[in-house]
């Protein structure tokens, strides 16, 4: 009996899951946990933050990885385990445009060392900042999977692969 | 393959057995090879997360750690290949990157998992020459200290909390080279089963915090003994240095207690040097409490028991060893007196039964449906809760019917009902069982109860346990009389959980008499008091504070200083406490384990059956002339010899004494609360377990009585009346209020059970 063959769930399951975060919210959570065996609700956890992450303006807080928690009977810490982990998850506030960047092996040997510096240097922040008007977040990140089109970074739910300082400028020029 | 076929391999050129499917490390464990590892316990799930286990096996072009791989027949394995060596001394070089190098201010020094290894796999100067990364150290309670730097992530600790204590408290934040254990946000590790952590822990990243920088791993002399809180009878390894206990380890017994140990067990020995304890005697002349000498004391002690005579009464803890309780019985029948009991806690003697397991420990695990009448086994008996934890996880049937609802670490059925209902729903199921009689016959059979009876009759093994909070019932003797007419129409096994490291030990012999009430209810001319504290180890300390003040003459041997004991006491004799002196304890499924002294006893103390010899002696007694505590169990031997227990109780008794009152007391002793050591055990009186003295009742009947939480508010039982704040706690059923027993604050109520009356304060 281990993590591997049973889940790691609570023993009493919370009541009131109702009164946890909005109705759409709820209703997108559920879609995936649809998508599970019913004791495996706690699979749900991954889209579970992302949706909840969406919704609270890009980041997630203490309190709504313990409301996943509760809705998904897991225990807290199982939560907090999964949303550190992936660097999809934020735990403080970002900018509105969130750029990651990729600086792993192919991106590295790219230039996206140049990309980096371009980009610290265009908006006045390190990696891991975020601009003083909230617009932009540094984020450094590993492999997007994009390799073929290093170096490259995402923002929001969109790749751009192939940068160039002057691309970079009318990509960030271009958002609001 | 089947679980049982064996399987021929080879390894390092030798052919060793191993069963089919069983993992590489295990066989080879089994046949005294040594492979080295972090990340693998016998105990815990396979994670292989440390890799540095790996072996070379034929035909497989890569190293393979030994924790994850099944054997199968014909596999040749080569620990100590060029390969294999290289594969180990590669993981051993990146696991030391980041350990500090701080082996001479850690803990773990000289009995370190990573320190040995590193010895036989370490490269003598390390090629890393970066900065290493550092961690900051959480708070996580009284009884853990963490040097999260020195982790090596093996996560033993995280998969010990998910599989072992079943409650996730650690965990791994973090990613890569920003993984950490720890709770994430600041919050205490609360298990009842905590301190294994640090046994499993391979490193000095967790490390006991009582025992933090006291001595190190060389110093310590290793002595067995029997913990002495509860009816498991876990086997221990005390520590020992310069005489002094310095830390308690489990010692490994498969048939008891594993490799686990609880906290009560392994912090319990801080209170050995508390400031409360006494190590001289007490003598109170005219009011006074003045130190004496032995002599003096032990001739006023024999003049007062000689005045009793035939009227003594002789309460004892059932903590007490068999040697103590034999001549303590001894003592009294010599005297002319039967009156002797340890069963302090029960709140109800209107029959007669044996109580003990009535099976053995292993068969805890084996139950496949088990129905737990008044029992917290969880907190009462950890080690119990733990066998009962895994029976569940494998498929076991769990029920409880309780006064108060129990926060549980594995899925089971609760049936929460006031006191005075219990039996109602112990008949239920009797009768869903098919079982006919009084009481049965007028239950009435819900959906619930025919589960819970159906489940018990189809499994192959059932079994029904009474703990602590059915025997310290008012109607105690109903409850067994239903629960033996419930094993009968089911076929389960009747048990019991008795409360004491010698429950059983006291019962074979014979240190049972009539009860409480007939030891109480009349005051003795005299009375003897073993390991009581009248305020805290009694039933009803109302009742017994008042027989023991109305008494001639009290004398009482005792471990350590205690207003409850000063206020009744006339003569107080300092005995030896856990630790200090040798003895028998017999565990709650029959075992008879015998212990040394592992020190000598604390200042002027004595082991008590010493100092009952020579009151023996003293009193002109036949038969007090035993040299060793070992001539003294051969005769209780003899005494017990042929003696059985039977959990049947002797009558039937079917009339309900504790009726529906409007607000019912349930007074459960808290774990850490059980007996005079573990309360003067600072560490553990520090932890959440140590509940304190309070009025804890739901929502809705705080407000019919005009309480909120944080209020203090007037308590009267049985006409005494005590202040107490008040805690909101949804697990109380309406009409009740839980007022736990044994802790400060409650040494002047009433019974354990029974009716009571709020107000404002
Ligand atoms: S704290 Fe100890 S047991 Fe836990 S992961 Fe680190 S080294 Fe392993
Ligand atoms: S290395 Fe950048 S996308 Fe793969
Ligand atoms: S012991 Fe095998 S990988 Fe850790």
């Amino acid at each position: 009996m281990g993590f591997k063959n049973a889940p790691m769930t609570t023993v009493k399951p919370v009541e009131g899951k109702e009164n946890l975060f909005s109705p759409e919210v709820r209703a997108e959570i559920d879609s995936w946990i649809a998508k599970y065996p019913e004791q495996w609700r706690q699979s749900a956890v991954m889209a579970a933050l992302r949706i909840v992450q969406d919704a609270n303006g890009g980041y997630l807080t203490e309190a709504l990885m313990d409301q996943v928690a509760a809705y998904l009977d897991m225990p807290a810490i199982a939560v907090y385990e999964v949303a550190t982990f992936y660097s999809m998850y934020e735990l403080k506030p970002v900018g509105r445009h969130k750029v990651c960047v990729c600086t792993n092996v192919s991106c590295m040997v790219n230039g996206s060392d140049k990309i980096v510096d371009h980009m610290e240097q265009k908006l006045g922040i390190k990696l891991g900042e975020t601009t003083e008007d909230g617009r932009y977040t540094l984020k450094e990140v590993e492999c997007l999977g994009a390799c073929g089109g290093a170096p490259m970074f995402q923002i929001g739910t969109k790749y751009y692969e192939n940068l160039t300082p002057e691309l970079v400028d009318s990509i960030l020029d271009g958002l609001e | 393959m089947s679980e049982d076929q064996t399987v021929t391999i080879e390894v390092d050129g030798r052919e060793i057995q191993a069963k089919a499917g069983q993992m590489l490390i295990d066989a080879t464990d089994a046949a005294g090879i040594n492979i080295p590892r972090f990340c693998y316990h016998k105990k815990l799930s396979v994670s292989a997360n440390c890799r540095m286990c790996l072996v070379e096996v034929a035909k497989v072009p890569k190293p393979l750690p030994a924790c994850a791989t099944p054997v199968a027949e014909g596999m040749k394995v080569q620990t100590r290949s060029p390969l294999a060596i290289a594969a180990q001394k590669g993981t051993m070089e990146f696991l030391l990157i980041n350990h500090p190098l701080d082996c001479p201010v850690c803990d773990q020094g000289g009995e370190c998992e990573l320190q040995d290894v590193a010895l036989g796999y370490g490269d003598d100067v390390s090629r890393f020459v970066e900065g290493k990364r550092v961690v900051m150290d959480k708070e996580i309670g009284p009884l853990i200290s963490t040097d999260l730097t020195r982790c090596i992530h093996c996560t033993r600790c995280v998969r010990f909390g998910a599989e072992i204590a079943g409650v996730r408290e650690l965990g791994a934040t973090g990613r890569g080279e920003h993984m950490t254990i720890g709770t994430y946000i600041e919050k205490s590790v609360d298990s009842e089963l905590s301190g294994n952590m640090i046994d499993v822990c391979p490193v000095g990243s967790l490390t006991s915090k009582p025992f933090r920088f006291r001595a190190r791993a060389w110093e310590l002399i290793q002595r067995d003994a029997i913990a002495p809180h509860d009816a498991v009878g876990s086997n221990l390894h005390l520590h020992v240095r310069r005489n002094e206990v310095m830390r308690v380890h489990p010692k490994e017994n498969d048939a008891v207690n594993e490799c686990w140990i609880s906290d009560r067990d392994r912090f319990s020995y801080t209170a050995l040097n508390s400031a409360e304890r006494l190590d001289t005697p007490l003598v109170k002349t005219r009011g006074e409490w003045k130190e004496s000498g032995w002599h003096e004391a032990l001739t006023r002690v024999a003049s007062g028991l000689k005045e009793a005579g035939s009227d003594l009464g002789v309460l004892a803890s059932p903590g007490c060893t068999v040697e103590e309780l034999h001549l303590a019985r001894k003592l009294a029948n010599g005297l002319g007196s039967e009156r002797i009991e340890t069963r302090l806690r029960q709140g109800d003697f209107r029959t007669a039964a044996g109580a003990w397991l009535g099976q053995s420990v292993t068969d805890l695990e084996r139950c496949s449906a088990a129905l737990l009448i008044g029992s917290n086994v969880r907190k009462e008996q950890p080690i119990f809760g733990h066998r009962l934890r895994k029976a569940a996880l494998e498929g076991c049937d769990v029920s409880f019917i309780n006064p108060l609802e129990l926060e549980m670490n594995y899925a089971a059925r609760q049936i929460v009902t006031p006191p005075a209902a219990m039996a109602g729903e112990v008949a239920a199921v009797a009768r869903a069982a098919g079982a006919a009689g009084p009481l049965i016959d007028q239950a009435e059979v819900t959906e619930r109860h025919q589960a819970i009876a159906e489940r018990l009759k189809a499994a192959p093994a059932a079994t029904l346990l009474l703990g602590n909070l059915a025997q310290a019932h008012p109607d105690y003797a109903v409850l067994l009389t239903l629960a033996s007419a419930l094993a009968k129409a089911t076929g389960a096994v009747l048990g019991q959980l008795p409360a004491g490291a010698n429950s059983v030990g006291a019962q074979l012999v014979g240190a049972v008499g009539d009860g409480l009430d007939a030891m109480l209810a009349q005051p003795a001319k005299g009375y003897l008091l073993m390991g009581v504290e009248p305020g805290y180890d009694l039933w009803d300390p109302a009742a017994a504070n008042a027989a023991l003040t109305q008494s001639g003459f009290v004398v009482a041997l005792s471990g350590f200083r205690s207003e409850s004991l000063e206020a009744v006491a006339d003569v107080i004799l300092p005995v030896s406490a856990f630790a200090e002196t040798s003895g028998t304890f017999v565990n709650a499924e029959g075992t008879w384990q015998s212990f040394a002294g592992a020190v000598s006893p604390k200042g002027e103390t004595r082991p008590a059956w010493k100092v009952l010899r020579v009151l023996g002696n003293l009193l002109d007694l036949q038969g007090f002339d035993h040299d060793s505590s070992e001539e003294v169990l051969a005769e209780a031997r003899q005494q017990a010899e042929g003696r059985q227990l039977d959990n049947a109780p002797a009558d039937a008794v079917t009339e309900c004494r504790l009726v529906d009152a409007a607000l019912t007391r349930i007074g459960d002793v808290p774990i850490y609360a059980v007996d005079a050591l573990v309360r003067h055990a600072a560490p553990l009186q520090k932890t959440r377990d140590a509940i304190a003295a309070a009025i804890y009742i739901n929502e809705s009947e705080a407000a019919k009585a005009g309480l909120t939480a944080g209020m203090q508010a007037a308590v009267t039982q049985n006409g005494t009346r005590v202040i107490l704040p008040v805690t909101i706690d949804p697990n109380i059923p309406n009409g009740c209020v839980r007022i736990p027993a044994g802790v400060a604050g409650t040494e002047q109520l009433g019974g354990q059970f029974g009716e009571v009356t709020l107000e404002k304060a």
